[in-house]
């Protein structure tokens, strides 16, 4: 048992001198149209909407609207595109200009990481090391499969089905955007993506290099708005296929507007995942884990580890250190380079955020939070965790989407296997043991698309990655994800 | 000791040194930082072929770090070879510097306990205010812990008033749960620093190494309320790495231990580097490396 605790002391007299990345070479165009056949255009009406910068409030850019006869637009210019171009091109060549995006986006690596920063709030060390990496390496693995299809499905042709519509989430807006374009283009299908409304800069930035790419018009269109424009594109006529990440509330709706219509569709929706600590995992090394599992990103991962079970026996151990790895971590400026919990996307989400908050503490959960300060301006939330909770409370069955840890104990393996199933979610999970037997005996019988052991939030563009129930279906990385872009024959 | 055995995973070990080791330290806390490294450093001369001369030579320059710099602190010991006790005792007098003298048969420790602690008590009343011990290797990896966790118990009683670092020669223990409970047993043994290597064996102090002391002392704080120090020791030769390695301790075991009381670096070639980078944070430029005396 643990009798004193150093926490108050790591708030030390030696702290970092501020760090910042630099945003001097960065241009940012005050004015950002649609993207449609290869040429920035205005939108129908002309009307713009704000994105801002979630750590200071101040406006970024002003982003067009697209409204229906936008999307009609965008919409047409990917089936021009389609048949005439993409479709009887060579894969082979399709695969170089895919080649040729993920090298461009890798020459200018530090350009989007800061802009993703600074549009979107995460810390310039996730958007530097993590999410701009891994756009890259998605467009160059999905390059790959373009020429070899035959490969992936011996004994069939893959063809394409046609013009894919794209919605894609605020918490990896590029990341995201790469998921969905990089398979779409490399089966031979033209695009229409719509970026979230809080994050479109980097997917603009990205319509630049498909323009320097060289892409043949009309492959890669990107259109910005809120959900009326998704709305707009999901219900299109001449669409063949939805691909969309976001809330299960809407992937539902999207479901239901599809039904009857021949198209297809694939969903990535939301999780509450079980990360499970056992008695005889590497502690030291699972609390490490808890930590990036629930406050990567400021939680806003749909794989989030959110529900921690850890075992009775270490229980007292795992919690006391983790409040106390909570104490180091730096809440700040996103761009700076020590900053590991940058700010909420936007005021929605911190104010969601808050009223679960709220919620727990009114359910009689017992709060703790790292005592670092807030910056003033701009959204924040401290680093939270609740204990004295059960999977009655609502905190622990609801998709929370921020820095806020539900923590409970149990005592058997099968406990823990029935509790982490008791969901309706099932996106992902983590398993912590030194027993390889064990690992596998809890990873198999966890309904969840993801299964770490002994680490969390660890992605790959090799890995497919997707939810089983409400979490969504279809599969999006590694060859699984050519499937839902192709017709086999 | 423990009611757990505390299980090390080397991926995950890696994976928080690679976080660590990525905060980015300029400025202000830059030159904080690099003085603190200073004082924290037990300088060393571990050779066959020490004489008085290079001692007294090594004494010197330890209180002497660069007189053409003002408000430099001094490196926080001299750590030599028991016979160069009495030689660094008498050049280092009136400076405020300890003596450290390595003994157990150091570097190898394959002598019998009698020997040992004769040596220790030799060192001692040559006035040695540090002894860096070895621990029986051998014996820990077939498994004879009640023997290491004796031995160093009967060095530290041995040892008297003068402080006991224990080195656990981690590069020759290999494994991260070797390390981990050799740091446990040493600690509960009596051990008033750990320390990572002689130097005289490769690998010596690694990131993940002096992690999991870390983390072992921080432990043993939480359940004692006894602050252990750590010593690595051994291929420590860049400023970067030492400052790396502060940051590892400030977010590990917080500001109580970025003293030389409970932090020490043991090496040879590190003071030169980090003087280099303090004058370049005045300067702004480099100079070169024959401005820094090489005692």
């Amino acid at each position: 048992m643990e009798t004193t605790t150093i926490k108050s002391d790591l708030k030390t007299d030696w702290s970092y001198s501020p760090a910042p990345e630099s945003t001097d070479h960065i241009r940012i165009n005050q004015q950002v149209d649609l993207f449609i056949n290869g040429e920035f255009i205005p939108s129908e009406k002309e009307k713009y909407f704000e994105t801002i910068n979630p750590a200071n409030e101040k406006k970024l850019a002003d982003v067009a609207e697209a409204d229906k006869t936008d999307v009609s637009k965008a919409v047409s210019a990917a089936r021009k595109a389609y048949e005439n171009v993409w479709s009887k091109m060579d894969p082979a060549e399709r695969g170089k200009y895919i080649y040729r995006i993920a090298r461009l986006i890798q020459e200018r690596a530090r350009e989007f990481a800061i802009i993703e920063t600074m549009d979107g709030g995460k810390p310039i060390r996730e958007s530097r090391d993590i999410d701009i990496p891994l756009v890259s390496a998605h467009f160059f693995y999905y390059a790959g499969w373009a020429d070899k299809l035959e490969y992936a499905f011996p004994g069939k042709q893959a063809k394409p089905l046609g013009v894919a519509g794209q919605i894609i989430p605020w918490n990896f807006p590029l990341l995201m955007a790469a998921w969905k374009i990089a398979p779409a283009l490399a089966t031979g299908n033209t695009v229409v993506l719509k970026p979230a409304e809080t994050t479109p800069l980097t997917a603009m930035k990205l319509a630049e290099i498909i323009q320097e790419a060289d892409l043949p018009p009309g492959v890669v269109n990107i259109i910005n708005g809120n959900g009326k424009t998704g709305r707009a594109l999901v219900e299109h006529p001449d669409i063949d296929k939805i691909a969309f990440t976001g809330s299960t509330d809407v992937g539902k709706l999207i479901m239901k507007t599809v039904a009857g219509t021949g198209k297809k569709y694939t969903l990535e929706l939301g999780g509450k995942a079980a990360n499970i600590i056992f008695e005889d995992a590497a502690i030291d090394q699972a609390v490490e884990g808890i930590i990036n599992g629930i406050f990567f990103n400021q939680g806003h991962v749909c794989c989030a580890g959110s529900r921690l079970f850890v075992q009775e026996s270490v229980a007292d151990t795992v919690i006391s250190k983790l409040k106390d790895r909570m104490e180091t971590l730096i809440v700040g400026d996103p761009l700076d380079k020590n900053t590991d919990i940058g700010a909420i996307n936007s005021k929605m989400q911190l104010d969601k955020i808050k009223m679960y908050v709220d919620m727990g503490l009114n359910e009689g959960g017992t709060i703790y939070q790292s005592s670092c300060k807030l910056p003033e301006k701009g959204y924040w939330h401290a680093p939270t965790l609740f204990t004295d909770v059960s999977q009655s409370h609502r905190i622990v069955q609801e998709e929370i989407f921020g820095p806020v840890l539900a923590v409970q104990t149990f005592r058997t393996v099968d406990e823990v296997i029935t509790k982490a199933n008791n969901t309706p979610y099932g996106l992902s999970g983590g398993v912590w043991s030194d027993k390889g037997a064990k690992i596998f005996k809890v990873s198999k019988a966890i309904r969840a698309g993801v299964l770490w052991a002994n680490t969390f939030n660890k992605f790959d563009p090799a890995s497919p990655f997707g939810g089983y129930k409400e979490s969504g279906m279809g599969r999006e990385g590694g060859l699984e994800g050519l499937m839902p872009y192709v017709n086999l024959v | 000791m423990e009611t757990f055995l505390h299980r090390i995973d080397e991926v995950g070990a890696q994976e928080r040194v690679a976080r660590l080791f990525s905060r980015s330290i300029k400025k202000e806390s830059k030159i904080h930082a690099l003085k603190t490294v200073l004082s924290m450093i037990d300088l060393t001369t571990l050779e066959g072929k020490d004489s008085p001369g290079k001692v007294k030579q090594l004494c010197y320059k330890a209180a002497h770090l660069h007189d053409q710099f003002p408000d430099l602190p001094t490196v926080a010991a001299i750590c030599v070879y028991p016979t160069m006790v009495p030689v660094a005792k008498k050049a280092l007098r009136d400076t405020g510097l300890k003596v450290a003298s390595v003994a157990t048969a150091f570097p190898s420790g394959m002598t019998s306990l009698s020997y040992k602690l004769e040596e220790v008590k030799m060192v001692v009343d040559a006035g040695a205010d540090e002894v860096d011990m070895v621990i029986s290797r051998g014996k820990f990896l077939q498994g004879e812990y009640h023997y290491v966790s004796d031995e160093i118990a009967q060095v530290k009683e041995a040892c008297g008033k003068s402080h006991l670092k224990v080195i656990l020669e981690t590069g020759e223990l290999v494994t991260l749960d070797n390390v981990r409970f050799a740091s446990d047993i040493a600690m509960a043994a009596g051990a008033d620093f750990i320390k990572t290597s002689t130097g005289k064996v490769s690998p010596a102090a690694t990131p993940p190494v002096v992690l999991v002391m870390l983390e072992a002392i921080r432990d043993y704080y939480n359940q004692t309320g006894k602050k252990i120090g750590m010593k690595p020791a051994g291929g420590i030769s860049k400023a970067k790495l030492a400052v790396q390695y502060l940051v590892m301790v400030r977010e590990t075991l917080g500001q109580d231990w970025l003293t030389a009381d409970l932090f020490r670096f043991g090496a040879s070639s590190l003071a030169n580097d980090i003087l280099m980078q303090i004058v370049k944070q005045s300067t702004g430029v480099y100079q070169s490396a024959n401005y820094f005396s090489i005692d």
